[in-house]
């Protein structure tokens, strides 16, 4: 079978810091990681493609040195790395995105077979909307299976997938025909170590890069800024609290002292709540 | 195929200079919906919380309140519109169908996309639950409009525009977003963020049913089973009146037991920061802050978290925040109220052991 894994490279936000006079993001020197929720997405990709054999490729749209992220995919062992790069796509939202996600999607179905499965990632954590799985699914008319957290039975033959997912105040186990879009609950897998050969292979593999012709994509004004609906208006850090906190003071005190002064005070603040408690605590 | 359209000048400037100029077939567009999730008989408390929100926004476009009902059996859907009206809502559009008992995509967008096409609000939330962001994408695509997740602020600007304000890069920073020539104005909200508006008992509405032609025949995705979650603090957690947290400081997974000892005395809930699920001390559900759950208590006392902007983001709703942390210079100092210079582990239980007494006393004495 041909599954697709769609993966986003991002700054690594744990290195992320914020100009303190200008509010911007310093994205110098901050490495670049492959987004993590899109590694759970990955390694199903490629344990489903152990059990029923067949290809993996991996697909990102982003600039030219996003193709560091699918050599990392590839030295975890998928088959092949496609890169859709344009200056035609900066400033995408996620529908703008999703079209263009799309469109390659199409392009790789063409070229190497169309896929069975196409995986995204739960959010990223630049992006962080969960939207772009969705809109993917919507423009291919894919069968939607989004917060999977097993794939339970597939069957190539009669086209169908069985899985479980994070419902809202449960687990819903849902069958559908293929080709589906799946998109990855996070913890659900542990992302493989690559093996020494594909790890060389690599180093040395040819990365397919596209720009927005070579995806088959004519409609340029469906991506990027004039693809895009939503519009960043202001970016700005949260404001401070005016006050800082009231201190109880605990130094050279007993702690059943301090404790005590801190339960009047929180009475004191929210006078409601000792009668409140004295009714949950009657009910025991 | 359309004609590819010249070339833009390569991603010019910021899309912040962009004129809102709303093309004519989306000027009839009005009204403020607000989508009600409504499964297995309830209603979840975010529809009902941003009917509190949208509320402020319909008044201040001049416009009715909406909230939209899906899902199937006659008289729980009756009910949860009585819901709506009684905490805002001017009318409510139902759909009920048998196809809809159990959230699917397929027909949920269906039906949503419909109802959009046909009665054209001008703005639309969700909450950012899993259904929520299950559906919006959805929608938004096959509409073409412009859709905000995760926003934690929501007003109306000068241009009659939605101003849809939201955390981005894990919070550090926010960010307000519009949607510019497109119609409507998409945003999920988490649950929680906006606060729950008093219930008028008797506010009525009108109620609107819509038919629509689905039939199970043509719905590939089945469901074959739900598995309730047996442990029900999931959704305690987020509406709890009272949470007890600890992060890193408390030095060990054994000293959790102190903060689950003074949620217990308090019959409150207990959770911690992200570092504590990632050492696996306690499981994901239980983290509170922007990759976790957002929280709205009465009281919520923090101990040993450093108060981090992914951490405070998801708790600054609270009405009264205490922390008590070793480091007086540490970040959580700043948006607490109440902040106590201690070590933790030693203050903790003697907390529970005050409370425990206060209220033993006062329940003899009643
Ligand atoms: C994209 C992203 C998303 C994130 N999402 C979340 C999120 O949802 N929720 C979240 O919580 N974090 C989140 N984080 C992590 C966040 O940035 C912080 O790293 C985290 O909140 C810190 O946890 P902590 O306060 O427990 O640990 P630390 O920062 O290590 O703080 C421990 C604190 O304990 C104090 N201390 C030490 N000993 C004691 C003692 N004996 N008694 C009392 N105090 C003591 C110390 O002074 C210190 O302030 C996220 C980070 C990123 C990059
Ligand atoms: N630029 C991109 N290239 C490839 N995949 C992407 C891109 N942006 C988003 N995705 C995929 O869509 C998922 C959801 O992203 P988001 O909607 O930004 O939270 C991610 O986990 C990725 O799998």
């Amino acid at each position: 079978m041909h599954i697709v894994v769609c993966i986003k490279q991002v700054p690594d936000s744990a290195q992320i810091r914020v100009h303190p006079v200008t509010n911007t993001i310093m994205r110098q020197g901050v490495p670049t990681i492959i987004n993590p929720y899109d590694l759970f997405a990955l390694e199903e990709a490629l344990r489903l493609r152990d059990k029923v054999g067949g290809e993996v490729t991996v697909l990102t749209m982003g600039p030219p040195m996003a193709e560091d992220a699918l050599r990392k995919a590839l030295g975890i062992g998928a088959n092949r790395g496609v890169l859709l790069t344009d200056r035609f796509f900066a400033g995408s939202d996620t529908l703008a995105t999703s079209f263009a996600l799309a469109q390659a999607v199409r392009k790789i179905g063409e070229t190497w077979g169309a896929p069975e499965v196409v995986f995204t990632g739960k959010q990223t954590i630049d992006g962080d909307t969960a939207q772009v799985g969705p809109g993917i699914a919507r423009r291919l008319g894919l069968n939607q299976l989004t917060y999977v957290a097993a794939i339970n039975a597939i069957d190539l033959e009669a086209g169908t997938i069985a899985v479980a997912r994070r419902a809202e105040g449960g687990v819903q186990e849902l069958s559908t025909k293929l080709p589906a879009l799946i998109t990855m609950l996070e913890g659900t897998n542990e992302i493989r170590r690559g093996t020494v050969p594909d790890v060389l292979r690599a180093a040395r593999a040819k990365i397919e890069v596209w720009n927005a012709a070579a995806a088959g994509i004519t409609e340029v004004g469906m991506c990027g800024l004039r693809g895009s609906p939503t519009v960043v208006k202001r970016v700005f850090a949260p404001t401070p609290r005016a006050a800082k906190a009231e201190q109880v003071e605990a130094k050279d005190r007993p702690y059943e002292a301090v404790a005590e002064d801190v339960m009047e005070r929180i009475f004191a603040a929210q006078p409601a709540m000792e009668a409140e408690l004295m009714r949950t605590a009657a009910g025991y | 195929m359309t004609t590819p359209p010249k070339p833009a000048p390569a991603a010019a400037g910021s899309r912040a200079g962009m004129k809102k100029e709303l093309p004519e077939r989306f000027k009839s567009y009005q009204h403020v919906w607000v989508f009600i999730e409504y499964e297995h008989g309830e209603v979840h408390p975010v529809g009902l919380e941003l009917l509190g929100e949208g509320r402020k926004l319909a008044d201040k476009l001049g416009v009715e309140l909406a909230g939209v009902l899906v899902g199937a059996g006659r008289e729980g859907l009756r009910q949860a519109a009585v819901e709506a009206w009684e905490h805002g809502a001017d009318l409510v559009y139902v759909v009920d169908h048998p196809t809809l008992e159990h959230y699917r995509n397929d027909p949920y967008s269906q039906v949503l996309t419909e109802l959009v096409n046909t009665y054209k609000p001008e703005v639309l939330l969700l909450g950012a639950t899993v259904l929520g962001r299950d559906l919006a994408g959805s929608v938004a695509t096959t509409v073409l409009t412009g859709l905000t997740a995760d926003c934690t602020e929501l007003a109306i600007d000068d241009d009659r525009c939605l101003a849809a304000t939201r955390p981005t890069f894990g919070g550090s920073l926010l960010c307000t977003i519009f949607t510019l020539n497109t119609r409507p104005q998409m945003a999920t909200i988490r649950p929680r963020v906006m606060a729950m508006p008093p219930r008028q008992p008797g506010r009525t509405g009108r109620l609107i049913e819509h038919k629509v032609a689905l039939h199970e025949a043509d719905i590939v995705t089945k469901v074959l089973r739900f598995v309730a979650d047996r442990d029900s603090s999931k959704a305690q957690l987020a509406y709890a009146d009272i949470v007890v947290a600890g992060g890193l400081g408390l030095r060990s997974p054994e000293n959790l037991q102190h903060v689950r000892a003074l949620a217990s005395a308090l019959g409150g809930d207990w959770g911690g920061s992200r570092p504590l699920v990632q050492k696996g001390w306690m499981p994901a559900d239980r983290q509170i802050g922007q990759t976790g759950k957002t929280i709205r208590p009465k009281l919520y006392i923090a101990a040993g978290i450093s108060g981090a902007i992914q951490h405070r983001v998801g708790v600054e709703g609270a009405d009264l925040i205490i922390a008590i942390n070793t480091d007086p210079h540490a970040p959580i100092f700043d948006f607490a109220h109440l902040g106590i210079v201690a070590d933790a582990v030693e203050l903790l239980p003697a907390l529970t052991e005050a409370f425990r007494k206060r209220l033993s006393v006062n329940r003899l004495a009643g």
